[in-house]
């Protein structure tokens, strides 16, 4: 017998997908029976309890979880979330239920070691439940009381080697494609940076100092299966400089119909035979190829690596050699001032150990972002404020036309004094001898 | 349930302090195909929905077969996950940055058996465990956020109309007839911790009605200058109450005219909550995507208001997203995303294919951008009747 009737949830265990609420059932049944001997050290009951919060939820339209406390671990202002139910005398079992974020590893590739070792603590501290993984990237631990805090964290870091990921006014866990570990398209090693920069910048991760949260994303090509472009105040985006390279074998392979354009991604329908003029040389946006004689031809000065042609045909066309990443900023989701995509800040730098370049970069913005940053201000939305010459001077970086879509198409230009001849400290009485009042 | 301690004392809490270590390593996670073809992968191809192969310049394989699952997962079923890398993938697994598991193998022979594994296993009401696919020209796993489940600012639940939504979905989950990837996320509020401002399709929890005031406590419980400044309207000025008791208090108001009801005066002060039975609710959101394959990466444009919260199975909403997905395969081209193809065939074209309403909530009133989206010209189309 479930601790709660659930007539509601209980709707969600039919249908084709799987179904969070059977998965919490079966971790409530699993906490009833206890087969392991499990010294449960929260309420063994709390799936269960969270079953009957959200079925109260589901009843009601609204939440019955509260603003969060300030909880935490020693030394640390982030990585824990306290939260607590509107609801405590119904459901004892969640009345404290605060979440944990661990930064996940790289790529996020497991061993099942590790994760075994990650359920031993969680089964037995916390309420059993996850998130894999969180939005931004961590694995979340979801529910547990403030006297398990220092006691997860303990055995995370001293018996996994683990530590906690990041929330509040601070740099957030920083997360990263695939790359290289399995992917063709990647421009860099995005594994490699990501944790280096998470390293280097453990301090601005785990103390708030900023203005608001602050997100880095590494995505090695412009796929950007990451988001990195629409969710990261700093999104570093794989890109080269030379040209892509041509297999012509290849490209007659997917013009004799031999391989399956876009790696088979279409292969659930019959779209007729591949056209490599209609299906890439026509899409091109620069329109800088051309199919001629059996042969393929790419004027790469024109290209804007937008990844289409190499996205048809990964067998045939390939990324550059001489390859960096771009850097973009400013992206965040809507509140307050409406959503706001990444801009392009550095077109192109080298990713090479120890990423100084790189870092000179991210430094100059947060000094900028810190010193003139109001609270609760994004990165995007100071950039808009104070304006996009501002964050150039920043950083130290020339105006180029690749900082803009098109010029502006308003003259109101904040001329400054030094940049007009004499200045702007005029004799009123002198020009008063040639221009009567 | 007696207290076991860690090893933690509290009495000397910086005593063996383990701080600022990191993450662990990447190098400790990877397959051993993968240690030796890092960044020497030459190609990829899906061989089936879900089944990936990339193909190293040392001749090596690796296949992965992609499953989709709740982002809310108990430690029991990473568990059955552990088992079943154990078993086919020698202890390895990976997640994708959106909720997919993916099991790795190193040689052809071992997909079948993997794959047959993985669909044999279902939950007690019929569901998969672990559903194959989310693979090219499909829809794949939603991205999503709390709700109702653990969140204290949601319009809406997450996991339950991911769910919902999936079903109606699951075929084009495991499926590739679609003329491109679509992607679809769910953000129970404005937050938008899902990011969801940039997605083929997002359905997003709005509210829809202005905060209420907790008098009594506002002044105690909040800093009442962050209140107001929370406030992107400025329609929150202070403000001074005799409450019942005769007691005067200080506390804010609300110009309810000029709230959007973004709550982030909530996130500033819990004596201002937002959330309604009837207010709160669904709006869809169409058209975004992060990638810059052809066009530039574009945010979702909101083409239904509002659709109430019908807990458990929110019907309306899983029925008008089925619908455009039915429109966008039929009207767009091949590699064409759903914000392409409304663009090219036009918005107004795409309200009208669509069978969606257009109401004045649907114009951009909001700030400088509102402009640029109305319409500077005479081209336009003509309803087709």
């Amino acid at each position: 017998m479930a601790k709660h009737e659930t007539p509601l949830l209980d709707e969600l265990e039919s249908g084709p997908w799987p179904s969070f609420v059977s998965d919490v059932k079966r971790e409530a049944q699993f906490r009833k029976e206890n087969p392991r001997n499990i010294n449960f050290q929260i309420p063994a009951d709390a799936p269960d309890d969270l079953l009957g919060v959200l079925e109260l939820s589901y009843k009601h339209g609204r939440t019955h979880w509260k603003h969060g406390g300030i909880v935490g671990v020693f030394g640390y202002g982030g990585g824990v979330i306290g939260r607590y139910c509107d609801q405590p005398e119904m459901f004892p079992g969640v009345a404290h239920f605060h979440t944990m974020r661990v930064n996940q590893p790289g790529g996020k590739f497991y061993t099942t070691e590790y994760l075994r070792q990650l359920c031993d603590i969680w089964q037995m501290r916390g309420s059993g439940l996850t998130n894999m993984h969180g939005s931004t990237g961590d694995i979340i631990l979801l529910g547990t009381q403030t006297d398990q805090l220092e006691e997860i964290f303990y055995e995370l870091s001293h018996n996994m080697n683990q530590d906690l990921g990041g929330s509040g006014s601070n740099l957030r866990t920083p997360s990263d494609c695939v790359g290289q570990a399995r992917c063709e398209y990647a421009c860099y090693d995005t594994q490699a940076l990501c944790f280096q920069l998470t390293q280097d910048y453990q301090d601005e991760l785990h103390r708030p100092a900023f203005p608001y949260k602050f997100k880095f994303k590494f995505d090695g090509c412009p796929n950007c299966c990451v988001a990195s472009i629409a969710r990261s105040d700093m999104s570093f985006i794989g890109t080269w400089r030379d040209d892509i390279r041509i297999d012509q074998k290849a490209v007659a392979g997917y013009v004799g119909g031999e391989f399956k354009p876009n790696a088979g991604a279409h292969s659930g329908r019959d779209w007729g035979k591949f056209n490599i003029v209609a299906e890439v040389v026509d899409r091109c946006p620069t329109k800088c190829m051309r199919f001629e004689g059996g042969k393929l031809e790419i004027n790469n000065k024109e290209c804007t690596r937008c990844m289409h042609c190499i996205n048809v045909m990964p067998r045939a066309l390939r990324i550059g050699e001489d390859r960096g990443l771009s850097i973009l900023v400013g992206a965040k989701a809507p509140i307050v001032d409406g959503a706001q995509m990444s801009s392009l800040l550095v077109p192109f730098l080298p990713v090479e150990e120890p990423y100084d370049e790189l870092k000179a970069v991210i430094e100059a913005v947060w000094d900028w972002w810190m010193e003139e940053g109001k609270n609760r201000e994004r990165l995007g939305e100071l950039i808009k404020r104070q304006g996009f010459q501002k964050l150039l001077e920043a950083t130290n970086i020339a105006p180029s036309p690749v900082h803009v879509k098109e010029p502006r198409s308003n003259p109101y230009i904040f001329w400054k004094a030094e940049e007009v001849e004499g200045g702007f400290d005029r004799d009123i009485t002198e020009f008063r001898k040639h221009h009567l009042r | 349930m007696a207290f076991v301690s860690s090893g933690y004392d509290p009495k000397e809490p910086m005593k063996d302090r383990m701080a600022d270590i990191g993450p662990r390593h990447f190098d400790d996670f990877y397959p051993p195909v993968i240690k030796r073809n890092k960044g020497k992968w030459l190609y990829h191809e899906i061989l089936e929905p879900g089944v990936l192969v990339h193909v190293s310049e040392s001749g090596e394989e690796i296949y992965s077969v992609r499953v989709g699952g709740a982002r809310l997962m108990s430690c029991e079923m990473i568990r059955e996950i552990c088992e079943i890398a154990d078993k086919h993938c020698d202890g390895f697994v990976r997640w994708t940055t959106r909720n997919n598991v993916e099991f790795m193998v190193d040689k052809k022979e071992k997909v079948e058996p993997l794959k047959k594994d993985l669909l044999s296993r279902k939950q007690p009401g019929g569901c998969f465990k672990f559903p194959v696919g989310g693979t090219g020209a499909g829809v794949t796993n939603i991205v999503h956020t709390q709700g109702w489940v653990h969140c204290h600012t949601p319009a809406t639940d997450a996991s339950g109309p991911v769910k919902a939504t999936m079903d109606v979905l699951f075929d084009d989950f495991t499926s590739m007839r679609l003329p491109a990837q679509v992607r679809v996320s769910l953000a129970c509020c404005l937050n938008m911790c899902g990011a969801v401002h940039c997605s083929d399709i997002a359905m997003l929890g709005y509210h829809r009605k202005p905060p209420m005031l907790d008098h009594e406590y506002l002044d105690k419980m909040c800093e009442i200058p962050l209140a107001i400044a929370a406030c992107p309207t400025a329609a929150i000025k202070p403000a001074k109450i005799d409450l019942p008791d005769g007691k005067k208090v200080n506390t804010v108001a609300v110009n309810a005219e000029r709230c959007m009801f973004c709550g982030n005066c909530y996130t500033m002060c819990p004596s201002m909550p937002l959330a309604d039975t009837e207010g709160d609710g669904i709006v869809i959101m169409v058209g975004g995507k992060v990638s810059n394959r052809i066009s530039a990466p574009k945010f979702s444009k909101v083409v239904v208001a509002f659709l109430p919260n019908e807990a458990p199975r929110w019907p309306q909403t899983t029925s008008v997203i089925k619908k455009i997905i039915e429109k966008y395969a039929e009207g767009a081209k091949k590699y064409e995303r759903v914000g392409e193809w409304a663009e090219r065939i036009g918005w107004e074209r795409f309200f009208e294919v669509c069978d969606l309403e257009f109401t004045h909530h649907l114009i951009d009133d909001f700030r400088d951008p509102a402009y640029y989206t109305w319409r500077q010209t005479t081209q336009f189309k003509w309803p087709s009747k």
